[in-house]
């Protein structure tokens, strides 16, 4: 549990919000091309990193928007937070 | 075993007023070179160690540890063990398991507590209703014991219930498995590191790994705080962290890895001698030996590895508890603590080779791989000693994400997630 600094609301307690997993993952281009591998790839192939990570979240509970998050996931600390279609800051 | 335990070696001990007792495994500092190394000492890794030494005869095999045995989800889970699971794949595998627990403590000479109390599994509306009944005929085709019951069974198998029509998700049925119960989880993890170390297996603790080292396309030997392990078979069972070690080999696997909680009472006296659970309301409670209710809490959603997880889970769940067993009202909860949890998008665990020779992987159990041990122990053994999976965990490789051939559990899976 932790506070959240929605780029839209200010600051909201976690549970308001919903956790969209992995950010930047780019949806395929040429989706008829692909190969079974690389759509397993995009699909389910996660880095599930412990440490920094790039992650979207959704203000489920209050505006409703997306956005980015840059977390340490070895201790829940936030780094950074950023619109979306922002650039992700560099580390 | 050179030192069985028996009424005699009890009786015999106290003689000495037990201070003769030989400690139940070695603590060695790692050989130069091993035939197979195990990545994780929980129960799984241990059991995987025991089943190489004692069924495919490969001695030299060392488990490394990065803290103690058995005190990560080994350590941590609520204990549940039962096979009740849809899919035959998984009826295959967890009932697998099940088997080896009943006789377990006769063959490892060692008490790890396992109790056939029967797990009971609830409905809370029309569709959990039509879901329990269809997971019962599944199982009953498996060959797995299942029975439905009605409210009233319900209330007649745990009393404590609160089968009252105007609670908010009311009882409208459920299943027990009878053979499905609990078990020591400390012993689990004991009794296999006894075992194992017995036919000379070497159990390496406070040995993290940090690195894989690959020669092309196979495996070469492990990096740790202890020195490197030269080694051509690796098999990780590291549960939440199996992507951190997957990501030293250049591997991305399938999964995501988040606090899972779960809390004990003060102890009190018997009450309720079942295991009950809920997935709708996400409630699940059976007793200890010591008389604490083991409460069974969710998942957070975020990826988290700190082991902690949010108060509002807890939260939730000891409210659908209380509606449930209005007799709880008043006790008082005494520990609470989270665990990393590896889960699948399909909610089905991977024991899998990899593309890399000589690496396989044992994850993906989620929220409730404790039932699995020594069946995960047993069938990971054999996909490590032959590089073949055996026909009970043939369809949990990791091709099956590229395939598609998914074994989706989310229905039979411990929380909801």
């Amino acid at each position: 549990m932790f506070l959240i600094n929605c780029p839209y609301c200010g600051e909201r307690d976690q549970q308001e919000f919903k956790a969209g997993g992995e950010a930047h993952i780019e949806r395929p281009k040429q989706p008829t091309e692909l190969s079974d591998d690389e759509w397993a790839e995009y699909l389910f192939m996660r880095k599930n990193i412990k440490g920094v990570q790039f992650e979207r979240w959704n203000h489920a509970h209050g505006c409703r928007k997306w956005f980015n998050m840059v977390r340490d996931t070895s201790n829940d600390e936030i780094k950074a937070i950023y619109k979306m279609g922002e650039k992700p800051p560099s580390q | 075993m050179k030192n069985k335990y028996s009424i005699f070696s009890l009786v015999k001990n106290a003689f000495n007023y037990h201070e003769n007792w030989q400690r139940a495994w070695k603590d060695p500092m790692p050989k130069k070179v091993y035939d197979i190394v195990i990545v994780g000492g929980g129960g799984h890794g241990l059991a995987t160690a025991y089943y190489l030494a004692k069924k495919h005869n490969i001695n030299n095999i060392a488990v490394v540890e990065k803290g103690w045995i058995g005190g990560g989800n080994t350590g941590r889970n609520t204990t549940i063990i039962r096979s009740n699971y849809l899919w035959d794949a998984s009826a295959g595998l967890y009932d697998h398991a099940l088997k080896i627990w009943e006789g377990l403590s006769q063959e490892l000479n060692y008490n790890v507590m396992f109790s056939q109390r029967g797990v009971m599994n609830l409905a809370h509306n029309l569709q959990d209703v039509r879901d329990l009944k269809r997971r019962t005929h599944a199982n009953r085709l498996n060959g797995i014991d299942a029975v439905y019951l009605s409210t009233e069974e319900v209330k007649k198998f745990c009393p404590i219930i609160n089968t009252s029509t105007d609670i908010r998700y009311p009882v409208l049925g459920g299943t027990l498995q009878r053979r499905a119960g609990t078990a020591r989880h400390d012993a689990v993890a004991w009794g296999y590191a006894r075992g194992a170390d017995a036919m000379g297996v070497d159990i390496i603790q406070n040995c993290e790994v940090k690195g894989i080292k690959r020669n092309g396309d196979s495996v070469e030997g492990i990096e740790t705080t202890k020195g490197f392990i030269k080694t051509k078979k690796v098999g990780v069972v590291a549960a939440g962290h199996s992507s951190v070690i997957a990501n030293m080999a250049g591997l991305r696997l399938p999964l995501e890895s988040k606090p899972l909680q779960a809390l004990v009472s003060e102890p009190v006296k018997p009450i309720i001698d079942t295991v009950v659970m809920s997935n709708a309301v996400h409630a699940y409670v059976s007793q200890s030996d010591k008389g604490e209710l083991v409460i069974g809490a969710g998942t957070d959603d975020y990826v988290s590895y700190t082991q902690k997880g949010s108060h509002q889970i807890v939260e939730g769940t000891l409210n659908a508890i209380l509606e449930l067993y209005p007799i709880f009202s008043r006790m008082r909860m005494l520990r609470q603590w989270g665990g990393i949890v590896d889960i699948c998008p399909d909610a089905s665990p991977i024991l899998s080779k990899t593309s890399i020779k000589g690496l396989y992987f044992n994850c993906g159990w989620g929220t409730g791989g404790f039932k699995a041990t020594p069946g995960s122990g047993d069938l990971f053994a054999h996909t490590i000693a032959n590089d073949e999976p055996h026909k009970l965990n043939a369809a949990f490789n990791l091709n099956r994400f590229v395939s598609g051939d998914l074994v989706d559990e989310h229905g039979a899976a411990a929380v909801a997630h």
